[in-house]
């Protein structure tokens, strides 16, 4: 059994006392000692934020690029050489302004490697500026009478892009961290993992309405595999289709003739449901954890290589480089 | 041009024999869906097959399909060929064939005087004239007049060449432009099986036009065979090359420089080409021709943009390839923070620029040297990385494979600048042998004992390149500035410092490693260097050559290395009286070799979107000694 001490790197931590990243952190060295990865096939990749530190604090490989385009030298890397575990780390910011490209194109494209947004609604390293992931109406720097932009759901966002691995989990959940980190990587193909992130200097409690304490029990809908997609404190809340309608609503078992069998079961399979899952919220309705889809098909790596195989694809040979060279019309002079 | 272009053999047998040429200057033009391009680079085949030096311009308009027959629709396509030392496309063409008269219009004006016009009378319609904004046909008053013109309705001898196979008249026409290539075959005496070996090739599953195609060529050609031609036009033989012996090819520059990073990547014993790019003329035909060497281990990307294609390709680096993106000058600058981070995190990777006219999106089938500047100093921070520039198409090879040297080397990125014209341009080629191109292997780090990932090459000053996967070398590398040694992260004021020089002290010290500046032309001191970079190499050669026929005391140095400069080129250029720097841009070159050795030298400038022609640089070095 390896310890998770031996994925931290020599290097101090130096996120903010309190920060919801050391977390993540912690989840993160110990789903690698869990699965007992090799630190020299392990990429960590990331952009520029306070996530984006990430890599220093991991013994692997690690490459801290330029903001917003982890995805692009993640894609190059893990082409390059399939057989590298590459990991992406990025934030709201990063991966979802600067780097919304990148992040579309990494997941349609499906590279197999593990993308993971830590969404804080906000941009930390430049101290307090609202993000695209920050609700309307955030007072910021920037925004000082309040933020006028909607904000983006990650999750809706990549599904959106093609995304056939899409999960959510919460900083301060643990277990729960591990849980879906860990599934994340069994995926082949690009995994999108947002996790709800505290930022306690700039935006401390942007989550609190489904990861208060109180309400905790009630707002969130954890999601699992052929489980009815039921909720609360009692687990008696639960999602069902609003007859006559396309809608989803919340019910409680016993009430007006409800009965389990009139309750969603999660099928992580299915795109419909996950399209329907990324786009609730509270107060209406609760926030859907877990992994709210997985549907995997061929990597895009796999099948460039499947080309190159096609091709012949073999390091060019002075022989093979004498018949490029020659090949199409040439002409002798005597 | 004119010079060469004067003699003729004695008519013996009362029948025209053929006249007698050094060189001959052919431009084609017609509308962009006339297969101009087409027709020039067969013609450009066959007289290579045939022994003949090249040089080639083609002429394209950025539009498609640009409206049939306005002006700015015309595509050219211009060939220089014969015995001689051939380096441009020529300034004046002897020959103008013109398809329709907006294609006249645009072109008879750059013929020499006396030249010979082809058109085809058949598009010199009502319309066609109307669009290319003729009131009156030029054929019928004296716009011609200093001109041979040779009149023949080609459209309806196509029509006639392919009547009875079956072809609708509107596909027949498609044939103009081979009736026209087996004229001028005819003309200057070429052969046209290798024409005809492409087209049936190349229609292999449309036997029927290749069936059309094919009678064309031999309808246009058996034309000049049997036709009376008018009193002054007859055929001529044109002097074939006197070159070294050995396997030779048409090369684009294009071609060459994908085969020379080709051949650097297996010179360097990588395993893999990384090509990570986004079309963006003119640059994206080097991706078309990346992508058909997958079975030589060339992976080509198409990324989402131009940052993701640079990213992409120093992630590739990172993973123990070769990483090369390539791009226009708009593109490079898109990439500009990404190549700053290759300086920072000090991995190979060679960076292609096809430049075109700017700025902003500029004429982007025109070229123009204008990424001097942005090659050398565009990114922020003290960013320095080794740029070079190639000459001539062939040259773009050599240039590829030395851009790969030096990336794998020095553990750098390293620019390659060429252009439009160079890109497209063809030239005959001396086919190198695989076994005699240089070896520079690289040697991964694999001992974990003493690893530091920054600790350098006390020669080359070159980090260790070391490739995850590898065990007991996992590292952590970004763009923070970071420590010497270890690569952590480093605000140290000291390390900074010692970081900074060392990264420039690495360019620097590449002088050592390069061959001294040759002359091209000339001896050293003397009254005028002529001192030029790029696809100016042709026209600057041609014309220095000539100044010094004429009696003039002047040299043509052309540098392939632009940073770092040759050791010994200050003291060159010292030695010259007066140093004239020819550049298509406002003075990119000049103002580097002022400031860096505080000479005074002169720019000649040209921003058209044309290559500069001899008798313009010509006349800029008599200028200059007759003051």
């Amino acid at each position: 059994m390896i310890a998770p001490k031996n994925y931290a790197s020599d290097q101090e931590v130096r996120w903010c006392p309190g920060c919801g990243d050391y977390a993540i952190l912690k989840a993160m060295q110990k789903t690698l000692a869990d699965l007992g990865v090799e630190r020299e096939r392990t990429v960590f990749v990331s952009g520029i934020g306070c996530a984006a530190r990430f890599p220093y604090y991991v013994s692997t490989y690690g490459f801290h690029t330029i903001h917003g385009r982890a995805p692009a030298f993640a894609t190059g890397i893990k082409l390059a050489n399939p057989a590298l575990d590459v990991w992406v780390i990025t934030g709201d910011g990063d991966g979802l302004s600067i780097g919304g490209n990148h992040m579309l194109h990494v997941l349609r494209r499906n590279v197999d490697l593990q993308v993971v947004l830590f969404n804080n609604e906000i941009y930390g390293l430049t101290k307090g500026q609202y993000s695209p992931t920050s609700k309307r109406g955030t007072r910021s720097p920037s925004s000082p009478q309040g933020s006028l932009e909607l904000p983006v759901a990650p999750c809706a966002v990549a599904l959106g892009a093609g995304g056939r691995f899409i999960a959510r989990s919460i900083d301060t959940m643990q277990p729960h961290l591990v849980e879906v980190l860990t599934r994340a990587h069994a995926h082949r193909g690009a995994s999108f993992v947002e996790i709800f992130q505290n930022c306690l200097v700039f935006n401390d409690g942007a989550h609190a309405a489904f990861t208060g304490k109180g309400v905790a029990s009630e707002a969130q809908l954890h999601v699992e595999h052929g489980k009815p997609l039921v909720f609360g404190a009692e687990r008696t809340k639960g999602l069902r289709v609003k007859p006559g309608s396309l809608e989803v609503e919340v019910v409680t078992l016993g009430q007006n003739g409800v009965t389990e069998r009139d309750i969603l079961v999660h099928d992580e399979t299915s795109r419909t449901l996950a399209a329907m899952l990324v786009d609730l919220k509270p107060p209406a309705f609760p926030m859907a954890i877990g992994v709210l889809y997985c549907d995997p098909m061929p990597s895009y790596e796999h099948d460039v290589q499947q080309q190159l195989q096609q091709a012949g694809a073999r390091p060019a040979s002075e022989a093979e480089m004498d018949a490029v060279l020659r090949g199409g019309r040439t002409w002798e002079v005597p | 041009m004119r010079d060469r272009f004067t003699s003729s053999s004695p008519d013996l047998r009362g029948v025209k024999a053929r006249e007698v040429r050094d060189s001959v200057v052919i431009r084609f033009a017609g509308d962009s869906g006339d297969g101009m391009q087409f027709t020039g680079s067969q013609f450009t085949l066959e007289a290579a097959l045939a022994g003949s030096d090249i040089a080639t311009f083609p002429d394209y308009p950025a539009e498609i399909r640009a409206p049939a027959g306005s002006t700015y629709g015309v595509s050219a396509f211009q060939i220089h060929f014969g015995g001689g030392d051939l380096t441009t496309a020529g300034d004046a063409p002897d020959v103008l064939v013109a398809l329709n008269p907006a294609a006249l219009k645009v072109s008879y004006q750059d013929l020499r005087i006396g030249g010979l016009i082809v058109v085809d009378t058949g598009a010199f319609t009502k319309r066609n004239l109307g669009k290319a904004g003729y009131e009156t046909s030029p054929l019928d008053d004296d716009t011609l007049a200093p001109y041979q013109v040779l009149k023949l309705d080609i459209t309806q001898r196509t029509l006639d060449a392919l009547e009875g196979l079956g072809l609708k008249q509107k596909d027949a026409l498609r044939s103009r432009n081979l009736w026209t290539l087996g004229l001028m075959l005819w003309m200057f005496g070429q052969d046209r099986s290798a024409t005809a070996e492409w087209v049936e090739r190349k229609f292999a599953k449309q036997p029927e036009i290749a069936r059309a195609n094919v009678a064309a060529l031999n309808a246009g050609h058996a034309f000049g065979e049997t036709v009376e031609m008018p009193m002054d036009v007859v055929g001529y033989t044109v002097a074939k090359a006197d070159v070294p012996p050995g396997i030779y090819r048409t090369v684009t520059g294009t071609e060459a420089t994908a085969w020379g990073l080709l051949a650097g990547t297996q010179a360097a014993g990588l395993p893999q080409l990384f090509f990570g790019s986004y079309p963006i003329t003119p640059a994206t035909s080097l991706l078309h021709v990346l992508a058909g060497l997958k079975s030589q281990g060339v992976l080509t990307f198409q990324a989402e943009d131009e940052i993701a294609a640079i990213c992409a390709s120093i992630g590739a680096s990172y993973s123990g390839v070769l990483g090369v993106t390539s791009s226009s000058g708009p593109g490079i600058a898109l990439k500009g923070e990404a190549m700053g981070l290759a300086v920072a995190v000090e991995l190979p990777l060679v960076i292609v620029n096809s430049q075109r006219a700017g700025p902003s999106t500029g004429m982007p089938t025109k070229a123009e040297q204008a990424d001097l500047y942005q090659a050398v100093y565009g990114r922020n921070g003290d960013a320095p990385l080794p740029v070079l520039a190639a000459a001539t198409p062939a040259d773009c090879f050599d240039v590829a494979l030395e851009a790969v040297r030096l990336a794998t080397k020095y553990m750098t990125p390293v620019v390659m600048l060429t252009d439009g014209y160079l890109a497209n341009a063809a030239e005959p080629w001396l086919v190198p042998d695989a076994d005699e191109l240089p070896r520079f292997p690289v040697q991964f780090r694999s001992e974990p004992e003493g690893f530091q990932p920054f600790r350098r090459d006390p020669h080359t000053l070159a980090r260790p390149w070391a490739i995850p996967g590898t065990p007991g070398l996992e590292h952590r590398i970004g763009g923070l500035e970071r420590d010497a040694e270890s690569g952590h992260i480093s605000y140290d004021p000291d390390n900074h410092q010692r970081m900074t020089d060392a990264r420039l002290a690495k360019v620097r010290r590449i002088a050592d490693d390069i061959p001294e500046q040759e002359i091209q032309v000339g001896t050293p001191g003397g009254a005028l260097a002529v001192v030029g970079w790029g696809s100016t190499y042709g026209p600057i050669y041609q014309a220095v050559r000539r100044a010094r026929e004429e009696g003039l005391e002047v040299s043509h140095l052309h540098l392939r290395h632009l940073n770092p400069l040759p050791r010994n080129l200050g003291d060159l250029l010292r030695s010259f009286e007066q140093i004239m720097v020819p550049e298509m841009n406002t003075g990119q070159l000049v103002t580097i070799l002022r400031s860096t050795y505080l000479v005074a030298a002169e720019g000649v400038s040209k921003v058209t979107g044309k290559p500069f022609k001899v008798s313009e640089i010509l006349d800029a070095i008599r200028t200059r000694l007759e003051r």
